[in-house]
């Protein structure tokens, strides 16, 4: 296990590398210029050459590469150029409200995909799953922004229930950060309880066939027993590996959801340092996020030995 | 009590009171003026950059020497009293009592001289009036003086400014950084105190009512007036990015005011009685395209005029703003209704039609070269301007290369002078302020020096030059009217840019919410919140 861990590991250090050269080349081989977005609208070209020189993008891209590259193996990203922070400290500033989210939207979905998805395989061809595995066909295909603006319409505005946007930290309280996060975690977890729960109907289906269900009903076990302790066990795999996916992908990034309720998120800060041309925030947040993409894999495969002893590293 | 009842209670207990705590103001002995800013707020040095949104920070909380009222007159504003030497040259400046930066220090005639100089360094009109000024001293402890090498007719134009950049004062200590170097202390003697420690950019900035600040006695009117400050704090809320959602959260109360509304949603604001779209400009916007001087065929002054004849200034605003009340043709380029407000020369383009524009084009010897058009994709106060332009240019004549493009991508390959086989432009869209353009010198357009303009575009033309030179020593206000008429029909005739209209862009907020008055931009003192 533990050969495994430091195997896996150490081959996070090469796909570290090849991220941090791509996106540093990408970034200086698009078009835009960071200078000209932070001199403003009625900023002379002069002003701009000055902003750029003091940026030190009137460098090589090799020089200007050395320079980054040397801080980031001191665990220094740099500063951001559109905010004059330290990209850790944007990072740190806008880590909890991502972590929130993800947070509330994977359980909201786990707890109602999973239960949905082995009731549907139970009831397999029957109207139980064919009208849940349309309910599923249906939050796949509903655009994010329309199910947050009908919810928005329906429970903060005509029921008034749920605030309309903004994050609450914890520190604040837990009460508000919740009530703050509930109609985007609801909204966001749509498309993942249709994905966790088509996963999970299919798991499910597959061990539902298996010897040893069928001994297990021979034996006279209820059927719940039968479900959850023999089928939905051995289900767990591709429904653990879907939900590790989910999480790694609303950390990275669920832009559109953090602009409707306005959510200061990573997700958020990505799409301004973007179209800020703001490189040392856009470099060290894919950084994060390959980070984040490996620790999470790497989780996913050791959480197979917790749901299936038979696997081994 | 079985263990599910027990799950249930303990859940429905969690939320209800997680809802009265959220119920609960935090700042329940407060009155907090909640804003939707129309950006984020990045930088925080509104000398540094010419940024809007940096430039409405600088308002909250840093005062300035004159303002600009509603009409465009400049008045005092820190400044008691002023002279004039009979030959224009010595300046003798009265600071009024009871100016106080934040941190409880005296404003002293050294801080004014040191953010005068820093601004000098970095604005336009103060670079300009800068090459006029010998040196500055002070003579009392209220009272500085601006020695000029010769008369210039903008001394008070320029300290009153009421756009970026605008002279703002800061503490000597501050205004002593480089001016190519962004501040670090954000220290003001204006209405407001900024909450650094609150700062969160994407997020929040946050602004205290300054107690101890002393507003003139005279009514608000633009930048001029007394800043009376009736709220205890003020949030921008900068993480509300999304049109819709601003908008209902209005209507729910979560946020007070909202500074520009996406003219989709007027409609739905007006009919709401709960929402008022309060007057706060008298001249608005003014939309614009601009020709790239130095590519061919844009550096042929005949085809510019075939594109300027082509342009329908109501084509351009119908597909914009749609709502006809908020908009209006003008051919003005210093605005209509300003001070020098002018249509001398406008004819070109204001009583042109299709017709003249295809036979102007024809007989300008153009050859076929596609106009390279670039168009902002994420930019919806702009965006559909480009689509409008390249149909009345093909229309006209022209053959078009409509590029799309982000806004960054497009401000940065706007300052290229290259040409277009490597990368270079022929024309893109903007919008100002009104009180960007208005003024002759202010007016970035004016600078026609080629390639040493402080614009991109680059129009070359000495005899705008003379005449803007005329007009920086203009004394006579007549005589400055009557060279600002002059100018306005050489940039015409010369085809320096063409303008596609005004507009006024609404801003929305809650009907509790009162004491608005013309302020031509984004300003928050004198308001009440009920």
């Amino acid at each position: 296990m533990f050969a495994f861990l430091a195997r896996r590991l150490a081959a996070t250090i090469p796909v570290l590398l090849v991220v941090a050269v791509l996106v540093f080349l990408m970034l200086r081989l698009t078009p835009g210029d960071p200078a000209a977005v932070l001199a403003g609208d009625a900023a002379s070209p002069e002003q701009i050459a000055q902003i750029r020189e003091g940026l030190g993008l009137d460098k090589s891209i090799p020089e200007q590469f050395g320079i980054w590259f040397g801080r980031m193996l001191h665990g220094d990203l740099g500063k951001s150029y559109y905010y004059k922070t330290e990209v850790t400290t944007l990072v740190g500033q806008r880590l909890e409200p991502t972590l929130s989210l993800t947070l509330i939207t994977i359980i909201v979905a786990v707890l109602v995909a999973v239960p949905l998805g082995v009731l549907a395989a139970w009831r397999f061809g029957g109207w139980l799953d064919r009208t849940l595995m349309g309910f599923s066909v249906m939050g796949f295909s509903v655009p994010v922004f329309v199910l947050a603006y009908l919810l928005i319409w329906g429970i903060s505005l005509k029921l008034g229930w749920l605030p309309v946007q903004g994050y609450k930290r914890i520190a604040d309280g837990l009460g508000p950060w919740f009530i703050h996060l509930l109609l985007p975690a609801i909204t966001l977890s749509v498309v993942y309880i249709a994905l966790i729960a088509r996963v999970t109907r299919a798991a499910v289906l597959e061990t539902l066939g298996e010897d040893y269900i069928r001994t297990a009903r021979a034996k006279g076990l209820p059927e719940s027993k039968v479900l959850m302790r023999h089928a939905l066990a051995n289900a767990a795999v591709p429904i653990a590996t879907v939900i590790g996916i989910g999480i790694a992908l609303l950390i990275g990034g669920v832009v559109v959801t953090e602009s409707v309720y306005a959510i200061p998120g990573l997700g958020r800060l990505t799409v301004d340092a973007v179209l800020a041309r703001d490189f040392p925030t856009i470099q060290g947040v894919i950084l994060f996020f390959s980070v984040i993409y490996v620790v999470i894999n790497l989780l996913v495969d050791l959480s197979y030995v917790f749901f299936d002893p038979r696997i081994r590293y | 009590m079985s263990p599910s009842s027990l799950f249930k209670r303990a859940a429905a207990a969690f939320l209800v009171g997680a809802a009265l705590t959220a119920a609960a103001p935090v700042f329940a002995q407060q009155t907090v003026l909640r804003i939707v800013p129309h950006s984020n707020l990045a930088v925080l040095d509104p000398i540094w950059t010419t940024a809007y949104m940096s430039r409405n920070h600088g308002y909250m909380i840093y005062d300035t020497l004159f303002g600009t009222d509603e009409k465009g007159v400049i008045k005092p504003q820190m400044v008691e009293s002023w002279t004039e030497s009979p030959d224009h040259r010595l300046w003798t400046f009265k600071l009024r009592k009871g100016l106080e930066f934040h941190d409880g220090k005296p404003v002293m005639p050294e801080d004014v001289i040191a953010s005068l100089q820093r601004w000098g360094k970095r604005d336009a009109m103060g670079s300009a009036l800068f090459q006029f000024v010998q040196r500055m001293d002070s003579p009392a402890p209220d009272t500085f003086r601006i020695f000029l090498g010769e008369a210039c007719g903008f001394m008070l134009e320029a300290l009153g400014k009421p756009s970026s950049s605008v002279p703002f004062i800061m503490p000597k200590r501050v205004a002593d950084t480089d001016p190519f170097k962004q501040i670090e202390e954000y220290v003001g003697s204006g209405p407001y105190i900024f909450k650094a420690d609150e700062f969160k950019p994407g997020d929040k900035a946050v602004y205290l009512k300054n107690t101890k600040y002393v507003p003139r006695s005279e009514a608000p009117s633009g930048t001029t007036g007394g800043k009376r400050v009736y709220v205890d704090r003020v949030e921008w809320n900068l993480a509300l990015r999304d049109t819709q959602a601003q908008v209902s959260a209005l209507q729910k109360g979560e946020v007070d005011i909202i500074e520009a509304i996406g003219f989709d949603h007027y409609e739905t604001i007006k009919k709401d009685d709960t929402l008022q779209m309060p007057k706060y400009a008298t001249y608005g916007l003014q939309y614009m395209a601009r020709f790239n001087h130095l590519n061919k065929p844009f550096d042929n002054p005949k085809v510019r005029e075939a594109a300027i004849a082509a342009f329908n200034q109501d084509a351009f605003l119908r597909a914009q703003v749609g709502v006809k009340e908020l908009y209006k043709p003008c051919g003005s380029m210093f605005i209509c209704g300003t001070p020098y407000g002018s249509t001398a020369g406008s004819d070109i383009q204001m009583k042109s039609n299709m017709k003249k524009a295809q036979d102007l084009l024809k007989a300008s010897g153009y050859d076929g070269t596609p106009i390279v058009l670039m168009k902002p994709t994420d930019l919806a106060a702009i965006q559909k301007l480009p689509d409008v332009g390249a149909q009345l240019l093909r229309q006209a004549g022209f053959k078009v290369d409509l590029q799309a493009m982000d806004w960054q991508t497009l401000v940065g390959r706007r300052a290229k002078k290259d040409p277009i086989d490597k990368g270079g432009w022929h024309m893109f869209m903007t919008s100002w302020q009104a009180f960007d353009v208005w003024s002759p010198i202010a007016n970035p357009t004016t600078d026609t020096r080629g390639e040493k303009s402080t614009w991109f575009g680059w129009a070359t033309d000495d005899k705008l030059v003379t005449l803007r030179n005329q007009f920086m020593r203009a004394t006579d206000e007549a005589e400055k009217k009557k060279l600002a008429d002059q100018m306005h029909a050489r940039m015409y005739e010369i085809g320096t840019h063409i303008i596609l209209g005004e507009y006024d862009q609404p801003m929305a907020a809650r009907k509790n919410i009162s004491g608005f008055f013309v302020t031509n931009g984004n300003i928050y003192w004198n308001l009440k919140k009920n």
